[in-house]
């Protein structure tokens, strides 16, 4: 491709470095920003700061692949040991953690899947179409997001039960379809992408409103709704408090599984360990993936806040 | 609060169908069905949210405090049983409810204090010009990915009173065999740490995010006036973020009125369900816990809900007091 080599490249062609380094640059460069250049201690502290976030993961990891014995000696293992595969299988078969993990995907894949749906929507009306009542509607969806779930779950226990919904997958899907993030999130997005000409001209040429959001604002939210999605499936493999409530042992999700398999009786802490693993290893290959969208997702979604 | 956001729609298209005078009756009965999709599209497009958050939280939440005044128990739920102020009386009378309200206020205090301050910090590192500064945001936020569960069994090893890692770093300097999970303090701190350890690296984000937002030439008057580094940071950066922090901490103040996770799994079992041996780390929603899923007293456990929405509200107006006593000082 003749179109994409630029002079710089050609310019320069014994030394490769410098180039190389250029676009990353420009990558890497989220926001403006200061535009002081960071010194030692900035990096030092950063390491310092950069190790305490993982060093918990890591020893997760450790504690894993020993036995408990040699986790909880007086001189703990620094180094991983070679006991991670036993601790893996003796966790996904005590705590049956396979079906919890096909209950987690269930419950995080409906959950994110309609929380995308519903929230692009509604974001898409606060956004960019004129009602009455937008204003204090809108309020009201951002003042939902300051009750805790504690302060409904007793009924929702027993309103759970009434419809023959206790212990199953649906307790649990069905409260979090939407949220009010997730509406306040797809509108300050939309506000700004999706220009009132795109509209316009899909009216002019006949589209109903639904049609509309079909192949006008679907296509323009993507990227949002890639973000929306991930923060969403996130949170949901890892509720606790709600799941921990409505979902019985034989049918858990797998924080809840692995809750109950550190409160049994005699648990053995490699083994409970591992079963962390387990829980985390999912998200951390999605948080290592597309890690960079999610901190996007994160800054962007707290900037108008 | 901080929330409230200017919305933008200088612009709004026509309604359609009021450029041109309907020929037909074909045509009526089209640009009615025009109009009725433009009137009925945006509430037809928000109804979930509402219906689904009516259903599932609002009438819930409502509810709770009817179930608060009847004894409903775990074993039959469709007995309620009228009691009137009975269930608020007895928990405003059990010293164990005011050991809750005052743990979950300690521990709220000790984690979001440090855990913003060093947020704030964090994000004044990652605004400078960095190498790799993506790389430094995703490795700040991994604990965010890490669910409540795996956090506490981790640092329930951490803080472990025997093989315990951190008393075996402790010993070194000679404060060996602290028994973590039994003091008073040391539990709060344990749980703090946890809570400190998930949500800096959000929290830090946010401030960046805020921080990006403030235009470079404030910075640049300021430096020109001779404030240095330290002098813009507090006299430019903290008064531009003012809302953002106000928006973080009213977030971690809901936050840790919802702890739950952290102190149920720091020792696990029975102990973790009462918050410790002298319900020294019991928060508020441990004891509502307790009371509803353990004891099975679901009509005390909604008492205690209604009790924590009155706190809610108490801290929402102090916050209120607070924003407008900031505002005013700031105009």
């Amino acid at each position: 491709m003749t179109i994409t080599s630029t002079p710089a490249k050609v310019s320069a062609p014994g030394r490769p470095k410098p180039d190389r380094r250029a676009p990353r640059k420009a990558r890497l460069a989220m926001g403006a920003g200061d535009t002081h250049k960071a010194g030692p201690f900035t990096y030092i502290a950063l390491i310092v700061i950069g190790i305490g976030s993982i060093l918990p993961l890591y020893w997760t990891f450790v504690a894993a692949s020993h036995t408990q014995d040699e986790v909880l000696a007086s001189t703990p293992p620094f180094l991983p040991g070679g006991r991670l595969w036993n601790n893996l299988q003796a966790a996904w078969e005590g705590a049956s953690l396979g079906k919890a993990i096909v209950n987690t995907l269930i419950v995080s894949a409906s959950i994110t899947a309609a929380t995308l749906f519903f929230c692009t929507l509604a974001g898409y009306a606060f956004a960019k179409m004129r009602f009455k009542g937008r204003g204090w509607l809108m309020t009201a969806v951002i003042a939902t997001l300051t009750i805790p779930p504690q302060l409904s779950v007793v009924p929702l226990f027993m309103m759970m039960a009434d419809i023959g919904w206790s212990g199953k997958l649906e307790s649990v899907i069905f409260p979090t379809l939407v949220s009010a993030f997730g509406v306040f999130f797809m509108r300050q997005y939309l506000l700004e992408a999706l220009p009132y000409e795109l509209i316009e001209a899909a009216k002019i040429d006949g589209a109903s409103n639904f049609r509309i959001v079909l192949s006008v604002v679907l296509p323009v939210a993507r990227p949002a709704m890639m973000v929306l999605g991930m923060l969403t499936f996130v949170q949901a493999w890892n509720d606790f408090f709600w799941p921990y409530l409505a979902l019985s042992q034989a049918n858990p999700t797998i924080q809840v599984a692995l809750g109950q398999l550190s409160a049994s009786y005699t648990p053995d802490q490699s083994i409970v360990m591992a079963g962390a693993l387990i829980s985390t290893l999912p998200l951390l290959v999605v948080f290592v993936i597309f890690g960079k969208q999610i901190v996007g997702g994160i800054m962007s979604g707290a900037v108008k806040g | 609060m901080a929330t409230s956001t200017p919305t933008r729609d200088a612009y709004v298209p026509p309604p359609r169908g009021s450029r041109q005078k309907p020929a037909s009756s074909r045509q009526t009965w089209r640009s009615r069905l025009w109009r009725f999709d433009d009137k009925a599209s945006p509430y037809a497009y928000i109804a979930p949210f509402f219906l689904i958050f009516g259903a599932f939280g609002l009438y819930p939440l409502i509810y709770t405090g009817w179930i608060a005044l009847h004894r409903v128990e775990m074993t039959g739920m469709d007995q309620m049983e009228w009691v009137g102020f009975d269930n608020f009386t007895k928990i405003f009378q059990d010293s164990e409810f005011w050991t809750a309200v005052t743990n979950t206020f300690v521990i709220g205090v000790i984690s979001t204090v440090p855990q913003l301050l060093v947020a704030l910090g964090l994000a004044h590192l990652l605004n400078y010009k960095l190498r790799a500064s993506t790389f430094w945001r995703t490795v700040i936020l991994t604990p965010y990915a890490t669910s409540v569960a795996t956090a506490a069994l981790v640092f329930a090893l951490v803080f472990r009173t025997d093989g315990g890692i951190l008393n075996y770093v402790l010993d070194f300097v000679g404060f060996g065999d602290t028994n973590w999970a039994n003091g008073h303090w040391t539990s709060k701190i344990a749980i703090s740490v946890m809570v400190i350890w998930r949500w800096t690296g959000y929290n830090a984000l946010i401030y960046l995010a805020a921080m990006q937002a403030v235009p470079g030439d404030l910075y640049e008057a300021a430096s020109l006036d001779g404030a240095n580094r330290w002098q813009q940071f507090l006299k430019v950066t903290i008064p531009s973020l003012r809302p953002t922090i106000l928006f973080t901490i009213v977030i971690s103040t809901i936050g840790s009125m919802q702890l739950f996770g952290e102190p149920l799994l720091l020792e696990g079992g029975a102990i973790g369900a009462t918050g410790g041996t002298e319900n020294q780390y019991e928060t508020l929603s441990i004891y509502l816990y307790n009371y509803g899923w353990n004891l099975g007293h679901l009509g005390l456990s909604a008492a205690v809900a209604w009790a924590m929405l009155a706190l809610l509200l108490a801290i929402a107006l102090i916050n209120w007091i607070i924003s407008r006593f900031v505002r005013r000082s700031a105009a």
